[in-house]
């Protein structure tokens, strides 16, 4: 399909996404109490920041942005035998 | 369009929904044994659970002109108690030549903690003595990414594992390259809110290719859909994706995996044994 295709189709789709996205926060602005240094509330709008790059990849991204961290040698942390 | 689930939990469906997949297209499916929303007290509260998996569901989906397989195990999420776990685990082979079982699974990793990844190994170690294919749960949203590592260094220490004969279900956009690039199958769930939808599996067959990537429904007791494949496949047509292609995904692929297994006895439905006629 052609870019312009996607577009057509999804325009709309998408549209109303953002819509809610922006409800949501609203939502949580007029609400009593202040998120200000919430970690989540600075993952949601770190999200939405890489909603705006130029990257091929902005769902891996932000799968990632959403994802405990990997640590290598974690095996030595939890004492386990090595395994063949 | 004939089509396969190779991750379905039935015994959380009503009957209704067998004949629902039936009139879709579903000829055949694996469900792999999983956790029930509560925590089993007993060893044989498993052996029932695993009587229901090899005789109950494959008569019912019978019913419908469904070929029912499964997998077994203790999941994840019960696998913290240990000595539990044990007791299950010393308590499958009973299990193993029944005729409609796979291999082992879906275990894995809920919370990434020490004893999920103890049973882990163990539940690996019993699959390679007993020649079993596999079948692997990677844990949900945020734990997802590191614990899929956490199963794929895992099952790297194993050199009598075949990778061909693993797959590694749940993948999602940050987690199936590492999967595919290690030479394991890959299955992404079509699920709401904690898994994939049509549209982004559509998407990860797009940038990735067919090879070695099943979807599934995991149709469960959860807030799942259990005709999400044929949602898959009507999002592939729109985008103009070929018959052959759709195919391979949907029947090719999963019915390529399970044939390494020596109970995946499938027959084509023919003019005589097929229940609907819509097809």
């Amino acid at each position: 399909m052609k870019a312009s295709q996607i577009l057509d189709r999804e325009f709309l789709e998408v549209r109303a996404k953002i819509l809610e996205i922006a409800a949501s926060l609203d939502r949580m602005d007029r609400a009593e109490g202040d998120l200000t240094g919430h970690p989540n509330r600075q993952l949601l709008g770190r999200g939405i920041d890489l909603l705006a790059s130029k990257d091929v990849d902005r769902a891996e991204q932000v799968q990632l942005l959403f994802s405990r961290e990997y640590v290598d040698g974690w095996q030595d942390d939890f004492e386990l035998k090595s395994r063949t | 369009m004939y089509y396969i689930d190779p991750h379905i939990h039935m015994v959380s469906r009503t009957t209704d929904d067998y004949q629902t997949l039936a009139r879709m297209g579903c000829i055949a499916m694996s469900e792999p044994a999983f956790w029930a929303g509560f925590d089993r007290g007993s060893v044989d509260g498993f052996r029932d659970y695993f009587r229901q998996l090899t005789e109950v569901e494959p008569a019912r989906a019978a019913q419908y002109g469904i070929q029912h397989f499964t997998w077994l195990c203790i999941n994840a999420k019960e696998a913290e108690n240990v000595e539990l776990s044990r007791e299950v685990m010393k308590m499958i082979p009973e299990f193993l030549d029944c005729a409609n079982v796979l291999g082992i699974g879906e275990i894995g990793l809920n919370k990434n903690t020490r004893n999920e990844s103890i049973v882990f190994q163990e539940h690996v170690e019993l699959a390679i003595e007993h020649n079993q294919q596999v079948l692997i749960h990677t844990p949900h949203l945020a734990d997802k990414y590191q614990g899929t590592r956490m199963i794929l260094d895992m099952l790297g220490g194993y050199s009598g594992l075949d990778r061909s004969r693993v797959l590694v279900d749940h993948v999602e956009e940050h987690t199936v390259r590492d999967v595919i690039d290690a030479g394991y199958w890959a299955g992404m769930t079509l699920y709401p809110v904690t898994k994939c939808t049509p549209a982004r599996a559509v998407d990860i067959i797009e940038q990735m290719g067919p090879d070695r990537l099943c979807v599934n429904s995991a149709g469960d007791w959860g807030p799942s859909k259990p005709t999400a494949v044929p949602d898959l496949i009507m999002e592939m047509r729109r985008r103009g994706h070929s018959e052959g292609m759709i195919h391979q995904v949907v029947f090719g692929n999963p019915y390529q995996f399970f044939s390494q297994s020596q109970h995946f006895s499938f027959e084509m439905p023919t003019p005589e044994t097929r229940v609907f006629d819509n097809l």
